[in-house]
C-alpha cells in the first residue's frame, strides 16, 4: 500500500496508520467516542496481512496490562480509549514509564468528572501532562487537532516511544476523534522482524538465548538506593525529553498584542476567532503546544516579554493555563476561557472572550 | 471559494450521509474538506445533524456558528438553524412535517418537495439524495461528476448496484429546482 | 565426611536445576513456593525451554520468582499476569508462556483477567498456588481461606455471612471451554511432587500445542501465616484444605485430543 488520500474520521485515522506503521498489536476495549478504533481494526483484519495482533479485552485494565506485556517483549504495541477507561488505566501506565517500555495509548476525551458526558473535552490535560498514575513520571503528550495528525502522531508517537523508552499518548478530543477530513496514510511498513527487535531492544523479554542473563522486566526495587537510582534515570530522561522534543505552531503572533494558548480542536476555533478578531483590529495571534508534555515554556516565555496578555482557551475548567503561567512567570496577565460539559465553543464566543479579556485588563 | 453547510434532520433521513458524500465529492474535485457530525444519542433517531466545510484553502473551525448554507429537514432543525444562516446565505428545506415555515428575508429560501418526491421514487432511501439534487442545484458547489465519484467511494462494493438509482434521485432532486 | 567431601562431583547424589540459581530465597522455610519453582525449573529445563519461556511473575510472596529461576520474566501489576500472559502469548506464538500467580493475585484482584483469559483458551499455562491466605502481606483472609480459618482480616475465623464463601475458582475454570487442563496437586511428599511435575509438564506441553489454557492448582501451605510448623501445616493441609479442595484432575480434554 503507498500514500493514499482518504476521507476519514479521526479515530479511523488512528487504526489505518496502526496497520501501516507497522504496529505489532492493539489491545482495547470500546468506549464512545473512540470504539470506532477497534471496529476499524477489526474490519481490516491485519492479522491476515501484516500479522497485526488485534483484541477486545475484557477491561480497560487488561488492555494496559496486555500492552505492558506486549512491550516489554520488545514489540510496538498500542491501545486506545477514553477519559473514564483510561482513568482505569493509571496503574499500567504508571507501571509501563516505571519499565521504560515503548508504547502509546491514545485518549479521545470526553467530559467528565465520573461517567461525564460523550460529548468533547480537554479535561484529561492535567492527567495526562502529570503522569496520571502513581509515582514520578512521565509521558510524552502529543495534542493532534486535525485527522492528518491523528494519523501522523501514531508513527511519530511510536518513534519517540523507542527512541526514549518510554510511553506516549496521542492526547485527542472528541472532535478530533469524530469528525472526518482528508488524509495522507503513510505506506504500508513491515513489521519489525525478531532479529530487528532483538537489536533495537535488547532488554526484551523475549525467551532467553544461550550465553545471555535472563532479561526481568520489573517495576519492584525495595532496595531505596537503586530505586533512587531509577528514579534519577527516569528524571535524566524527561530532561532529554524536554530539551529536545518539544513542538509547537505558531500563528499570526509576529505583530500580536495578545496570544490565545490552545491545543487540538480548540486550536481550530482558536484561529477562525483570530481571523474574524482581526477583521475588526484586534491583532491577536495563536500558540498551539502539539507537544502538552513536554510543555513549549520558552516561546510563551519569549512572547510574554512583548505581548499584552494571553488567553488560554480550554475544553475544562482551566487546566493548561498552570503551564502558560509557569512558563510566563507572571509577566504578563494570563486568563482561561472554556466551556464545561461538552458543550464546544464557537469562534464567535471565543472572539467575545477575548474582546472581554481586553477589556479587564 | 469556501463554504460552510448545516445538514439537519432526524436521525434515519440520512443526514450524515448526506454530508459525507457531500465530503468525498469535495475530496474527488481537490477541495479541502471538514465533516463535523453531532454525535451520542442523536444516532439513535433523535435530531442529527452534521458540519460541512468544503474550500479551496485550509480550513480552521470544524465548528461552527453561522452558516452559508442550511439545510432543514425537520422542525426542531429549522429552530435550531434559521437563525444561524449568514445574511444573504441560503436555507433549503423540506416542508413536509414542517408546521412553522421560515421566516427570514435577509437570505435565500427554498422549499423542496422532497420528501414527496420520494414517494414516486422506486425506493425511500433515495430521500437524502433527492434533498442533495436540490442542494446542488442552489449552490453547485462539485459537479455531478464527483458526487458520483463520492457516491462510488462511500457505498461498499456490494452497493454498487444502487449507484444508478442515487443518481437517478440526485438528478430528479435538481429538477425540482429547474421546475421552481 | 565434611562438607567439602558432600559437594565433591562423585558424591553427588541429586543436584537443583542448572535454571534454579543460587540466590537465597525469601520463602519461609516450610512454603511449599522452593518446591514448585524447583519443579519449573526443572520441567523448563528438561524440554529444552529456556530460549523460548517467559515466565509472568506475580504481585505476591512469588513476586520475586524471577530472582531464583534464570529465564526471562515480566512481573506484572497484581492479579494482572493473565492479561501481560495473552498478550506476550500472541505477540509472540513460539514462545512458553506461563503465569504464577498466589490466590489474591488470581482468586481476587485479578479474577477477571484469569477467567477471560481462560474463556479465550489462551495458549498459556498458569500455575496456581493456593494456601488460603495472603502471606506476603502478613496473614489477611484470601478469596481461598476456608470458611472458620483464622486470619488477620479474620481474626475470630471466617464467617460466611461476613465475609463470603471460599473460592473454588478451579472448579469455574474447569467449566470454560477454553482451558484444556485443569488440575489440583499438592506438593507435600515424595510422590505428590512427581505428580505435579507432571503436571506442570503437561500444561506446559499444552500451550505449546496449541490446546488452549491449562490451569495447574498446587493446594499449598503457608506456615507462617497458618502459624503451624511446617509439618504440621502439611498435616492441616491434607485434614482441612483437602475435603475443600480435593486433588485430581478437574478436566483433561487435551488427553482426548
Amino acid at each position: 500500500m503507498d500514500e493514499e488520500v482518504r476521507l476519514m474520521k479521526g479515530n479511523e485515522a488512528i487504526a489505518h496508520a496502526a496497520v501501516r506503521y507497522g504496529v505489532d498489536g492493539y489491545f482495547g476495549y470500546p468506549i464512545t467516542p473512540q470504539s470506532e478504533v477497534l471496529e476499524t481494526l477489526e474490519a481490516l483484519m491485519p492479522w491476515e496481512t501484516t500479522g497485526m495482533v488485534v483484541l477486545q479485552a475484557e477491561s480497560e485494565v487488561a488492555s494496559i496490562n496486555m500492552v505492558y506485556g506486549g512491550a516489554a517483549t520488545g514489540k510496538a504495541v498500542m491501545t486506545s480509549s477514553s477519559s473514564p477507561g483510561i482513568s482505569l488505566m493509571q496503574e499500567g501506565l504508571s507501571y509501563i514509564a516505571a519499565g521504560e517500555l515503548p508504547a502509546l495509548v491514545v485518549n479521545v476525551m470526553r467530559g467528565g468528572p465520573g461517567l461525564g458526558t460523550i460529548h468533547p473535552s480537554q479535561a484529561d490535560y492535567h492527567q495526562a501532562t502529570r503522569g496520571g498514575g502513581h509515582g514520578d513520571y512521565h509521558f510524552i503528550v502529543l495534542a493532534p487537532s486535525t485527522v492528518q495528525e491523528m494519523a501522523d502522531f501514531v508513527g511519530l508517537g511510536f518513534d519517540l516511544a523507542f527512541k526514549y523508552r518510554t510511553p506516549a499518548m496521542i492526547l485527542a478530543d472528541g472532535i478530533v476523534g469524530q469528525m472526518m477530513e482528508k488524509v495522507v496514510l503513510p505506506p504500508q511498513r513491515p513489521r519489525r522482524t525478531e532479529r530487528e527487535i532483538a537489536e533495537q531492544c535488547p532488554w526484551a523479554v523475549t525467551g532467553r538465548p544461550a550465553g545471555r542473563r535472563p532479561n526481568v522486566m520489573t517495576t519492584l526495587e525495595l532496595d531505596s538506593y537503586k530505586m533512587e537510582e531509577n528514579n534519577l534515570r527516569y528524571q535524566a530522561t524527561y530532561e532529554r525529553i524536554r530539551r529536545n522534543e518539544v513542538r509547537y505552531e505558531e500563528y499570526l503572533t509576529d505583530d500580536a498584542d495578545y496570544i490565545f494558548v490552545a491545543f487540538g480542536s480548540m486550536a481550530r476555533i482558536c484561529t477562525k476567532a483570530i481571523d474574524d478578531a482581526r477583521s475588526m483590529g484586534i491583532r491577536v495571534g495563536l500558540v498551539r503546544p502539539i507537544t502538552l508534555w513536554p510543555f513549549p515554556e520558552k516561546p510563551l516565555a519569549e512572547l510574554s516579554k512583548r505581548v499584552k496578555g494571553m488567553l488560554v482557551v480550554e475544553l475544562n475548567a482551566g487546566q493548561m493555563i498552570d503551564d502558560v503561567r509557569i512558563a510566563t512567570s507572571g509577566r504578563v496577565p494570563v486568563e482561561h476561557f472554556g466551556r464545561l460539559g461538552g458543550i464546544v465553543p464557537s469562534p464567535a464566543e471565543v472572539t467575545d472572550a477575548l474582546k472581554k479579556f481586553i477589556s479587564r485588563i | 471559494m469556501k463554504e460552510e453547510i448545516i445538514i439537519a434532520g432526524f436521525g434515519g433521513q440520512g443526514v450524515l450521509s448526506m454530508g459525507k458524500i457531500l465530503a468525498y465529492a469535495g475530496l474527488m474535485d481537490n477541495l479541502e474538506v471538514t465533516w463535523m457530525p453531532s454525535y451520542g444519542p442523536e444516532q439513535r433517531g433523535g435530531t442529527a445533524n452534521v458540519t460541512v466545510v468544503l474550500s479551496d484553502g485550509p480550513i480552521s473551525s470544524p465548528v461552527l456558528d453561522s452558516y452559508d448554507t442550511a439545510v432543514i429537514l425537520n422542525q426542531q432543525s429549522l429552530d435550531k438553524f434559521e437563525s444561524k444562516v449568514k445574511p444573504g446565505g441560503t436555507l433549503i428545506y423540506d416542508p413536509y412535517g414542517i408546521h412553522r415555515e421560515p421566516q427570514r428575508t435577509d437570505i435565500h429560501v427554498v422549499r423542496v418537495e422532497a420528501m414527496e418526491a420520494t414517494f414516486d421514487m422506486k425506493s425511500s432511501k433515495t430521500y437524502n439524495m433527492i434533498v442533495l439534487g436540490a442542494l446542488l442545484a442552489v449552490r453547485p458547489l462539485v459537479p455531478l461528476e464527483s458526487v458520483m465519484a463520492g457516491l462510488k467511494k462511500v457505498l461498499p462494493e456490494r452497493h454498487h448496484h444502487l449507484l444508478p438509482d442515487n443518481r437517478e434521485a440526485i438528478v430528479r432532486g435538481m429538477e425540482l429546482i429547474a421546475k421552481e | 565426611m565434611n562438607i567439602d567431601d558432600i559437594k565433591r562431583a562423585e558424591n553427588v547424589v541429586c543436584t537443583k536445576p542448572r535454571l534454579l540459581n543460587d540466590n537465597n530465597m525469601h520463602y519461609c522455610p516450610g512454603c511449599s513456593h522452593g518446591v514448585v519453582h524447583k519443579l519449573v525449573a526443572e520441567v523448563i529445563e528438561e524440554m529444552g525451554a529456556e530460549h523460548i519461556a517467559i515466565g509472568i511473575a506475580p504481585v505476591g510472596c512469588a513476586v520475586f520468582a524471577y530472582n531464583y529461576i534464570d529465564i526471562d520474566w515480566i512481573e506484572a501489576a497484581h492479579g494482572r499476569a493473565p492479561a501481560v500472559a495473552t498478550a506476550a502469548k500472541r505477540l509472540n506464538p513460539d514462545r512458553l508462556v506461563f503465569t504464577y500467580q498466589g490466590d489474591g493475585d488470581l482468586a481476587a484482584i485479578g479474577t477477571a483477567e484469569t477467567i477471560h483469559a481462560a474463556n479465550r483458551g489462551e495458549n498459556i499455562a498458569i500455575i496456581f498456588i493456593n494456601n488460603a491466605i495472603y502471606g506476603m502481606t502478613g496473614g489477611q483472609m484470601a478469596p481461598t481461606t476456608l470458611e472458620g480459618m483464622k486470619t488477620s482480616t479474620t481474626p475470630y475465623g471466617r464467617r460466611v455471612d461476613l465475609n463470603g464463601h471460599p473460592l473454588r475458582i478451579t472448579e469455574l475454570l474447569a467449566q470454560l471451554p477454553g482451558t484444556c487442563y485443569v488440575t489440583r496437586q499438592s506438593v507435600h511428599t515424595p510422590a505428590t511432587v512427581r505428580k505435579a511435575k507432571a503436571a506442570i509438564r503437561k500444561a506446559f506441553e499444552n500451550s505449546m500445542k496449541g490446546l488452549g489454557t491449562s490451569v495447574v492448582e498446587i493446594v499449598s501451605t503457608c506456615n507462617s501465616g497458618w502459624k503451624m510448623t511446617p509439618d504440621k501445616a502439611n498435616k492441616w493441609m491434607v485434614d482441612n484444605m483437602f475435603p475443600f479442595y480435593p486433588p485430581g484432575d478437574l478436566k483433561n480434554t487435551a488427553a482426548e485430543k
